[in-house]
């Protein structure tokens, strides 16, 4: 059984250690909030300009001025503070932010990475993501690990325009988890499978070449 | 002294406003946008316009608004993705658009109101962002030169103002507006609350109002995108 998109969420907290600035992006990132191990504290950053992020409000507490990056409402903490989008992405890129968990369309065996744009279809654009991998210290990736037409998602070159280049560090798939040598030529590594996914599966389902590390 | 306050956000744009000129518009989504000067932007009829903003506001409010009644000929914005009439247009040809990564925008803006022409950023190199931009190497690190932009009119929106155009904002609804502030020719702020000049903590101050040229007290909607909450548990 590949990995549910809680069970993605989980894996990708256990990259979360205590103390960390963490910027979590939309979608599967954002459920990794619910799953900070017990003994972890983290603080999360939002893009739009906030430090120490909490939870969901109640009906009573929600505030028009008080939303994430998602543009979804938000609270702060005890611990919260506000600032500019300008500091905001000083402490992005200059290199202040621990881990950025983010989606992915495409990741390639050098950990190049695509998440903003398909040619041809109506571009949102790419928001702070092409910001955050340039300059978060360590980029996970959470993804499905093939589309939607059973196509690998990993691959050693990716089609897609990049977000960066060089830029992941780890990828987790529903199948498993892959380390990456960003600057280096070392192969990606298999480093853990999904709970009943083979290695016979996952070979067959992964276009870019990897080593079994499998602990 | 000039008397900077004005009765309402139409009077706040008299004089200001000619065709094909460039327009920076505070907030992030629809929190902490100018949105009694985008109606009044509306209103005046001012067509042609380039507007440096994040994002371009929803379909019937914000920056929808000046999309509706096609005022707008160009946007520079990070992200778009909440505005279908954005999308008509821009995939009909009668929109143009620049993506700038979203912290590269922010600093454009802030490097533009602060007189520095260019920067050097990793974000976005080897990307289609960096195509056609010169690069240069520091420490073993290569970086793309983004410009510092400028705009003949930004509108901001803070949470307090005072009467000499200090302002102060609250929460997240602060993002864009410092900078864009600084990077107007002009700039015109909307707050919630204006207070006699005095009342305001120096030390609070945000914006100083060097950089605001009209104020005047807004009357506010805030509305909200995605509104999430939790459930308390029942006791």
């Amino acid at each position: 059984m590949a990995w549910s998109r809680d069970q993605l969420a989980q894996r990708a907290a256990k990259e979360l250690r205590d103390g960390f600035y963490v910027n979590l992006g939309i979608g599967i990132p954002t459920l990794v909030a619910n799953y900070i191990p017990d003994g972890v504290e983290v603080t999360l950053q939002s893009e739009n300009g906030m430090l120490g992020m909490g939870p969901f409000p109640y009906e009573d507490e929600i505030d028009a001025d008080l939303i994430n990056a998602g543009k979804q409402t938000i609270t702060a903490l005890e611990k919260t503070s506000y600032f500019s989008s300008s500091d905001s992405f000083a402490m992005i890129r200059g290199g202040h932010i621990d881990l950025s968990i983010l989606g992915a369309m495409e990741v390639s065996d050098r950990g190049d990475l695509a998440n903003w744009m398909v040619p041809g279809k109506m571009v949102k654009g790419m928001g702070g993501a092409m910001d955050l991998v340039a300059g978060v210290k360590r980029v996970v990736v959470v993804m499905e690990h093939t589309s939607k037409d059973g196509a690998s998602k990993l691959l050693k070159q990716c089609t897609l325009p990049l977000t960066g280049v060089n830029v992941v560090d780890l990828v987790i798939t529903d199948l498993g988890v892959f380390e990456i040598d960003k600057y280096g030529s070392q192969p990606m590594k298999l480093i853990q499978l999904a709970d009943d996914v083979t290695l016979e599966e996952m070979t067959a389902k992964t276009a870019a070449p990897f080593v079994n590390a499998l602990r | 002294m000039a008397n900077k306050v004005y009765a309402d956000a139409k009077s706040a744009l008299e004089g200001l406003c000619s065709d094909g000129m460039t327009v920076m518009s505070g907030g992030f989504g629809l929190c902490g946008i100018p949105e009694n000067l985008i109606v009044a932007l509306r209103d005046s009829g001012v067509k042609e316009i380039t507007v440096i903003s994040n994002n371009a506001g929803v379909d019937g409010w914000g920056l929808g608004l000046l999309l509706e009644t096609k005022q707008i000929k160009k946007m520079i914005s990070s992200y778009v993705g909440e505005n279908k009439e954005f999308a008509r247009q821009y995939l009909a040809g009668e929109l143009e658009l620049e993506f700038n990564p979203q912290g590269t925008l922010a600093e454009r803006c802030r490097a533009g109101g602060a007189g520095i022409a260019g920067f050097y950023t990793k974000t976005g190199v080897g990307t289609l962002v960096a195509e056609g931009k010169e690069t240069k190497v520091f420490n073993g690190e290569t970086f793309v030169l983004e410009t510092g932009l400028v705009a003949d009119l930004s509108i901001v929106k803070a949470w307090k103002g005072d009467k000499e155009g200090n302002l102060i904002f609250r929460k997240t609804a602060r993002n864009f507006n410092p900078m864009m502030a600084t990077a107007g020719k002009k700039c015109v702020a909307e707050v919630e609350i204006l207070v006699e000049t005095g009342e305001l903590d120096p030390d609070a101050i945000h914006t100083p109002g060097i950089y605001v040229d009209r104020i005047v007290k807004g009357n506010f909607q805030k509305r909200i995108e995605q509104r999430t909450v939790r459930q308390r548990e029942s006791a």
